[in-house]
């Protein structure tokens, strides 16, 4: 349905559209919705945000489980679990998880975690399900390509899975698949058929990237209500307008270069290859003059600006949620809009810092190490304004709350470590070993998850008009909080010991081989937290069915927009008109007043925020 | 059977939880949406505030029993100064740390809900955001500062009169070359690699200055007090040359060679008494990922006196005459032999002390 259809149509038509359980909206329809067209090929925007969100939490226990799997190896070198061998047959001989296995588990998980999960899981889904709601339009620019987008996205977790099941094993190069070593099926059995279908399954990931992105973009700029000027969108928006600028301009560099490696692989060029002989074929190859560095420029072109892509929603949605839950405006809306702004350009100024130590010119490193210590300031901008946003306010903590709080907490404390590592000083010897997985899992991983978390709390009752159930939530938060910092904490003490990453098995070395208690620690507990993440995919699919009901419009008290329409708004949003805004959204404790939605005009006697 | 048990454990664990969470949802009904959101309310403050206290104390506790872990003096003059610059670091970051952290868990905690309470509508401050704008902008150039210092030092140029030694990758082991009496490296070319022919590195044995390289897979051995400039490389995949007790790190890329130069300040046999492990050894880790083997890919390196240096050199055979024994003088001459067993006896004898 094209987005004029539904604007010019009578306002009584769409109102119980999307609610199947009262059943008495369909006849009215002009056009007639089955199962296939309201839950399948969606054009709402809503339904479409669901579906990336529920694909997300498929692959968020996929990812999970396969950490779950190099944890028991990690933390359990010397013994084997039969059950293992019953679960996986040839990867797991003997119950022992084997090396091969091992390193498509670690690139399997980097993957599936960093672009399914928490690009596709993450801003797919608060990308799709907000901005219409919020800016106040009845969906996307274009529905169709956002459709589209959830289909390829699909299309690529297919292909993504199917490469589990071939013979040679899924790719298994790391989630950076840096060749030669992924260009070259003698050096690995993971870069045979594995990466082909890892390179395919990416390409589709990036075409679904930029179909929704491009829509999110048009979106923002050309669908606002009226007076919805662009210092009156909610941070959500803003967020998640720089998320979709920062992949629309680096995805298509990745996929040039995944390209190239295609080329490389299948084609007799010679564009990452140069110099190579292989002891498995006891051949040398034909290919010279080729730059295997080349591929990393491209591939960290994205890469880094995929941090923010990855950080950035999770950003907005706790500004806006701390706001709504301290009863008191976000600091500094305009800092925070302008530290947004500036941490999306520096993004695409900071790549090299994951080269330092590749043979890259010193001099250049040294640029580069100015830049990444340059995003620090923005970054500081943004706690210290979300510190001061609690700072007297009146604040309730409901687990969308608790989750923001613990963004903050853990995106202090990696961020910090991040200034350890853009310093080319210190990543020489840090680089490449647990200290950066400690920093990333922290920064990226976690504190987005909470993000998510947060995300997902706040806007179930908006998404599904039941809550989550409460004691789950906290109990989820508690245990994630304590486990985040009880696992990734002490890798940092790894790290300091210079102890590498991508290692399946440090027994046999004398410099690191003195962590084999901590490594089965940071394994009981990683088990641990893993479980409690089952119980939230628990009460999110229980909740939906069975959580208790939304009774009031606005459960939260909050200014936005998506706050106005019906409890469960069908295909278009709002019933009658689409509402016009006055304000800011962020009016909460002004003059008294609790909270002041949008909606309200500015009254005479008010004073300007 | 103990899997099964586990499993078991975490499914009655999980149909607890769920039906206490159930009941407390019915009991939250009961006592009033808003009494419920109150004792909710006060519970996760408290707890909040637990965790800045408990997780502070963890932070420290942490420490103390893992900082004897962390690889002890830095066994390079680059490390000591990498460490030097660690320590600037982790002051001033360790510092914002706890600042921030205390901030905002007594914040929450301080400002949970009262029904009392009035927010103070407080939307932006240009002074604030200023301070908070310069001070981390400050605090980072000094940072930025100190850093390119010891960077611009540490990727310098080797001093002149360094020791050459060539390091090459391979799927999943090192090998070191020597250049020999002439100090020259002899001529490779990836495509004359075969280790059919015992020709490891593809060294072209038409060039003279080949014919004295030493070729080593076993370790490479290092002089104390002397800079050393390793000449990286690799055969197949991209490796890396992690050297933790030294604090140096760089990738060995097939077809672009890299360098990296360091000084090492103690022998092996100090570094056992000084870390108090007599198994104490210096390490190559690759810290690339180059394939299944990447965790065992595992070179040694012996750092030695001169005296002790000079020794093992002599006992060193050139590549050229174990690929051609016929030109090998030794071959002609028996008593040559003698003397290198000789030599071999005395360094052994060394090692064992």
């Amino acid at each position: 349905m094209s987005n004029e259809a539904i604007l010019q149509k009578p306002a009584d038509a769409v109102v119980t559209h999307g609610d199947h359980r009262e059943g008495n909206g369909h006849s009215e329809h002009h056009h007639k919705e089955t199962f296939i067209s309201k839950y399948v090929f969606s054009m709402d925007h809503k339904m479409i945000a669901k579906q990336f969100l529920i694909t997300g939490i498929i692959w968020a226990i996929i990812g999970g489980l396969f950490s779950v799997l190099f944890r028991l190896q990690l933390g359990y070198p010397n013994d084997s679990f039969p059950i293992l061998e019953t679960l996986l047959g040839k990867w797991a001989k003997g119950g022992k998880i084997q090396p091969e296995f091992y390193y498509a588990l670690v690139t399997m998980h980097g993957t599936v975690l960093v672009f399914f999960v928490l690009t596709a899981g993450l801003s797919g889904t608060f990308a799709n399900f907000l901005i219409p709601l919020q800016i106040g339009a009845r969906d996307m620019a274009s529905p169709f390509m956002n459709m589209l987008s959830y289909w390829f996205f699909w299309a690529a977790s297919v292909v993504m899975i199917s490469s589990l099941f071939v013979e040679t094993g899924p790719a298994s190069g790391g989630w950076t698949s840096y060749p030669p070593l992924s260009a070259l099926g003698g050096a690995s059995e993971g870069s045979k058929t594995g990466m082909d279908l890892w390179l395919i399954s990416m390409a589709l990931f990036v075409v679904s990237s930029l179909l929704g992105g491009l829509n999110y973009i048009s979106t923002i700029l050309n669908m606002r209500t009226k007076g919805m000027s662009m210092t009156r969108v909610p941070l959500t928006i803003w967020a998640l307008f720089f998320t979709a600028v920062l992949g629309v301009l680096s995805f298509p560099v990745l996929l040039s270069g995944f390209i190239l490696l295609l080329f490389d692989r299948h084609g007799g060029t010679s564009f990452y290859l140069s110099d190579i002989y292989l002891a498995s074929t006891q051949q040398a190859l034909p290919n010279e003059g080729g730059s295997a560095i080349l591929y990393q420029h491209l591939f960290w072109f994205l890469g880094h600006p995929e941090v923010y892509i990855i950080l950035l929603p999770a950003m907005g949605m706790v500004s806006e949620i701390m706001s709504v839950n301290s009863r008191k405006p976000i600091f500094g809306y305009m800092a925070m809009i302008g530290s947004l702004f500036a941490i999306t350009i520096l993004a695409f100024l900071v790549w090299a810092h994951h080269m330092f130590v590749s043979g890259l010119n010193p001099f250049l490193g040294s640029v580069f190490v100015l830049l990444t210590l340059l995003i620090a300031v923005p970054s500081a901008i943004k706690v210290f304004n979300w510190l001061t946003t609690l700072w007297r306010g009146n604040i309730r903590f409901t687990p969308a709350m608790l989750f923001s709080i613990g963004f903050v907490s853990l995106f202090i404390s990696g961020g910090l470590t991040g200034i350890f590592l853009g310093n080319s000083t210190l990543d020489i010897h840090l680089h490449d070993t647990y200290f950066v997985v400690a920093h990333f899992h922290i920064v990226m991983g976690v504190a987005s998850f909470f993000g998510l978390f947060a995300g997902v709390y706040h806007w179930f009752p908006k998404m599904y008009g039941r809550y989550l159930n409460n004691t789950m939530a906290y109990l989820h938060f508690w245990v994630t909080l304590i486990g985040a910092y009880l696992i990734f904490w002490p890798m940092h003490y790894e790290g300091l010991a210079g102890m590498p990453r991508r290692y399946m098995d440090f027994s046999q070395w004398v410099s690191f081989n003195q962590f084999g208690d901590l490594n089965r620690f940071i394994s009981i507990v990683s088990i641990i937290v893993f479980a409690v993440q089952l119980l939230f995919v628990f009460n999110f699919f229980y909740s939906i069915f069975k959580g208790r009901r939304v009774t009031t419009s606005n459960p939260w008290d909050s200014n936005t927009l998506e706050w106005t329409t019906p409890i469960r708004p069908g295909h278009g949003n709002w019933p009658g008109e689409i509402p016009e805004v006055h304000r800011w959204p962020y009016d909460y404790g002004k003059d008294g007043r609790e909270f002041i939605p949008q909606t309200e005009p500015v009254g005479a006697q008010e004073t300007a925020h | 059977m103990s899997t099964f048990f586990l499993i078991a454990i975490f499914l009655l664990g999980f149909l607890v939880t769920f039906q206490i969470a159930k009941a407390s949802e019915y009991v939250g009904i009961l006592k009033g949406e808003k009494k419920n959101f109150e004792q909710n309310n006060r519970i996760n403050g408290f707890l909040l505030l637990a965790f800045l206290v408990f997780g502070l104390l963890g932070v420290y506790w942490c420490n103390e029993a893992l900082k004897g872990r962390i690889l002890g003096e830095a066994a390079s003059e680059h490390g000591q100064n990498i460490d030097r610059m660690l320590y600037i670091t982790i002051a001033v970051t360790g510092v914002v740390f706890v600042i921030t952290q205390i901030l905002l868990f007594w914040f929450a905690f301080k400002y949970q809900y009262k029904e009392t309470r009035k927010v103070y509508f407080f939307s932006h401050d240009n002074k604030l955001e200023l301070i908070w704008t310069v001070v981390p902008a400050i605090a980072l150039s000094v940072l930025v500062g100190f850093g390119l210092y010891y960077w611009l030092g540490i990727t310098g140029d080797a001093p002149k009169g360094a020791l050459e030694v060539e390091i090459t990758g391979k799927q999943f082991a090192w090998i070191y070359r020597y250049p020999g009496d002439d100090k020259i490296f002899g001529k490779k070319y990836y495509k004359n690699i075969s280790d059919a022919e015992d020709n490891s590195l593809g060294i072209l044995w038409d060039d003279k200055s080949s014919q004295d390289d030493i070729v080593n897979e076993q370790a490479m051995y290092l002089v104390k007090n002397r800079p050393v400039k390793l000449i990286i490389g690799a055969r197949d995949v991209i490796h890396d040359v992690g050297l933790s007790h030294f604090r140096m790190k760089m990738d060995a890329v097939p077809g672009t060679p890299t360098t990296m130069w360091f000084t090492p300040l103690y022998t092996t046999k100090e570094m056992k008494k000084m870390t108090n492990n007599p198994d104490f050894v210096y390490e190559i880790s690759c810290d690339q990922m180059c394939g299944k083997g990447h965790f065992s890919m595992k070179g040694l390196i012996e750092v030695v006196t001169q005296e002790e240096y000079d020794l093992w050199m002599a006992r060193q055979k050139p590549k050229y005459l174990a690929v051609f024994p016929d030109k090998d003088p030794a071959n002609a001459k028996k008593d040559s032999t003698v003397a290198t067993a000789a030599a071999v006896d005395t360094l052994k004898m060394a090692a064992s002390k």
